[in-house]
């Protein structure tokens, strides 16, 4: 009988199979129960200690990975780099060693090179959880997402799914294309040329007209645009995105009439999305949030489980 | 349904029909202490105390409201078991605070998972009475715990397992003592007594006639033997005693 769950640590969706996507969703179905609940705390992960090192700005991110360490009885231990040793010009890799040897059971990282936890995991004893790393992937975003969309359609498998917007820059487009693909959804991936890097083919369809990606579509996931990571000329202005591609309630009608709108924050409303929109009824944005918590929960149980098999 | 790996049926505890009185007279156990049972919670232990609970409820004269428990969060050995096993979710339907609530499980063993669901429900508010019932009690405590409904008390070695088996789960009704031990091999028994004397024909043909006085010989002395080791052996269990 193979593990529930083989891995100890969560680089990315990528070396994720389907049958293990799967209990990770189910694990976190039943999480979400405990964050419902008068007393919202479980002894599970007593005495379990997690660092949170955040060389990026989050606040979702961040604070529901602080959560899900408290509800579960871990102890944890945030880092935020502006603040730390980082600022000297402490390298990675010493960083990295000076966390180990305080032995903590689990690394939570955020970094903005693509590989970074990789790197991490290859030198640390402890799990290494990828909460984003570069362009590269965001796997407990895209598991919450998909989590969201099995709550409100009830199922993932054949679901038409547009992922708009900045996909060059956005390892939430990569990990939500290589989830949906694995669980058998048809996402399709739209932004205008500057923004679709070569050979994203590999991972989803891709078009660059908006009509035809939210035509027929289950589901409209929204890419913030990533203003702070555009260092030439992606694109004109930011009015005429939002006239091209961003996300109006004009367009939310070409898609089926129970279309569910998810999107990763922070929002640029009046950007990628109209306020009408993101505060519109068929939007999920806050349930993605109350997902994240029940999802990174899911991770750290898991994980922590002890699987025993590699990354 | 199979045993798990290691263990044969030694004995069967309850079969369909005794099962079935048993919780029926758990459920007049019930009854006879608490007349108002529309009033209480029946909370299942994952995974046979959910089904046992439901079937407790629907002999009982109210229904009483039906919930289930996971414990695995709670458990007090998630340091040392690897991989976690995975979670099927707690479900406790009405506000606990000042109600009775009885959880139900299929064996009482060690206490622990015991000990993990009071912990667990009392995460849910101050219940005004818990009580537990168990269809089998096997006895090897580890915690002060016992039961206040009990099926059935049975003698147990503590390698041995008590399985029971529903019929929505296992496609049967029954309650088996497993014990530690390959599956019983009954039917190879007889089969390779007549395979004996034909490999050494099948081998080789003409040294046969010479072989077989030696063999004669041996066999022989054997069915001389038997007599005196006869006579050893019911002195010597004699002697242990």
């Amino acid at each position: 009988m193979s593990a529930p769950f083989p891995h100890r640590h969560l680089l990315g969706i990528e070396p994720l199979a389907a049958e293990h996507i799967v209990a990770l969703l189910d694990t976190a179905e039943t999480m979400r129960e405990v964050l419902g609940r008068p007393i919202k705390k479980v002894p599970t992960l007593r005495g379990r200690s997690v660092v949170n090192l955040f060389y990026e700005a989050s606040t979702r991110t961040r604070s529901s990975f602080e959560m899900a360490e408290r509800v579960l009885s871990a102890d944890s231990l945030s880092i935020a780099t502006a603040t730390s040793s980082v600022q000297k010009g402490e390298t990675l890799l010493d960083t990295a060693k000076n966390l180990e040897a305080m032995n903590p059971d689990m690394i939570i990282m955020r970094h903005g090179s693509s590989g970074a936890p990789h790197f991490l995991a290859r030198h640390c004893k402890a799990s290494i959880v990828n909460a984003g790393d570069g362009a590269h992937e965001h796997p407990t975003q895209a598991l919450l997402d998909a989590l969201t969309l099995r709550q409100k359609k009830g199922r993932i498998e054949g679901l038409k799914v547009a992922i708009v917007g900045d996909v060059v820059h956005s390892r939430v487009a990569r990990s939500n294309a290589l989830l949906l693909t694995k669980l058998g959804a048809r996402p399709i991936l739209c932004g205008p040329p500057p923004l679709l890097p070569i050979g994203v083919e590999q991972y989803a369809p891709v078009t660059t007209r908006i009509d035809e990606a939210i035509e027929g579509a289950d589901a409209i996931m929204m890419l913030r645009l990533q203003r702070e990571r555009m260092s030439g000329a992606f694109l004109p202005s930011t009015r005429e995105y939002h006239t091209l591609y961003g996300l109006t309630v004009e367009r939310v009608k070409k898609a089926k009439p129970d279309v569910i709108i998810l999107h990763p924050g922070p929002m640029n409303r009046g950007v990628e999305i109209a306020s009408e929109v993101a505060d519109g009824p068929y939007s999920v944005i806050l349930d993605q949030v109350t997902n994240g918590v029940a999802v990174r929960m899911a991770v750290l149980y898991l994980l922590l489980g002890g699987g025993g098999g590699e990354a | 349904m199979t045993p798990p790996r290691g263990f044969r049926e030694r004995l069967c505890l309850m079969d369909a029909a005794r099962l079935d009185r048993t919780l029926s007279r758990m459920a007049a156990e019930i009854c006879e202490r608490h007349p108002d049972t529309a009033r209480l919670l029946l909370v299942g232990v994952h995974t046979r105390g959910v089904p046992l609970a439901e079937r407790l409820a629907a002999r009982l004269p109210a229904r009483p409201v039906v919930g289930s428990l996971d414990i695995t969060l709670y458990r007090d050995d998630l340091t040392t078991i690897a991989p976690h096993p995975l979670t099927r979710g707690t479900a406790i339907p009405v506000a606990i605070d000042g109600r009775v609530v009885i959880v139900v499980d299929d064996v009482l063993f060690t206490g622990r998972t015991v000990r993990a669901a009071l912990d667990e429900l009392v995460d849910f508010g101050r219940p005004a009475r818990i009580e537990l019932a168990v269809l089998c009690d096997r006895g090897h405590r580890e915690l002060p715990i016992r039961a206040d409904y009990v099926g059935e008390t049975v003698t147990t070695a503590r390698e041995e397992i008590v399985e029971v088996r529903l019929s929505a789960q296992d496609g049967e009704e029954s309650v088996w003592l497993l014990e530690p031990g390959p599956a019983p091999v009954a039917p190879p028994q007889p089969a390779p007594a007549p395979e004996l004397p034909k490999a050494p024909q099948l081998v080789v043909h003409r040294p046969a006639a010479g072989k077989a006085p030696v063999k004669k010989a041996p066999a022989a002395k054997k069915a001389a033997r038997p007599a005196r080791p006869a006579a050893r052996k019911k002195t010597a269990p004699r002697r242990k005693r």
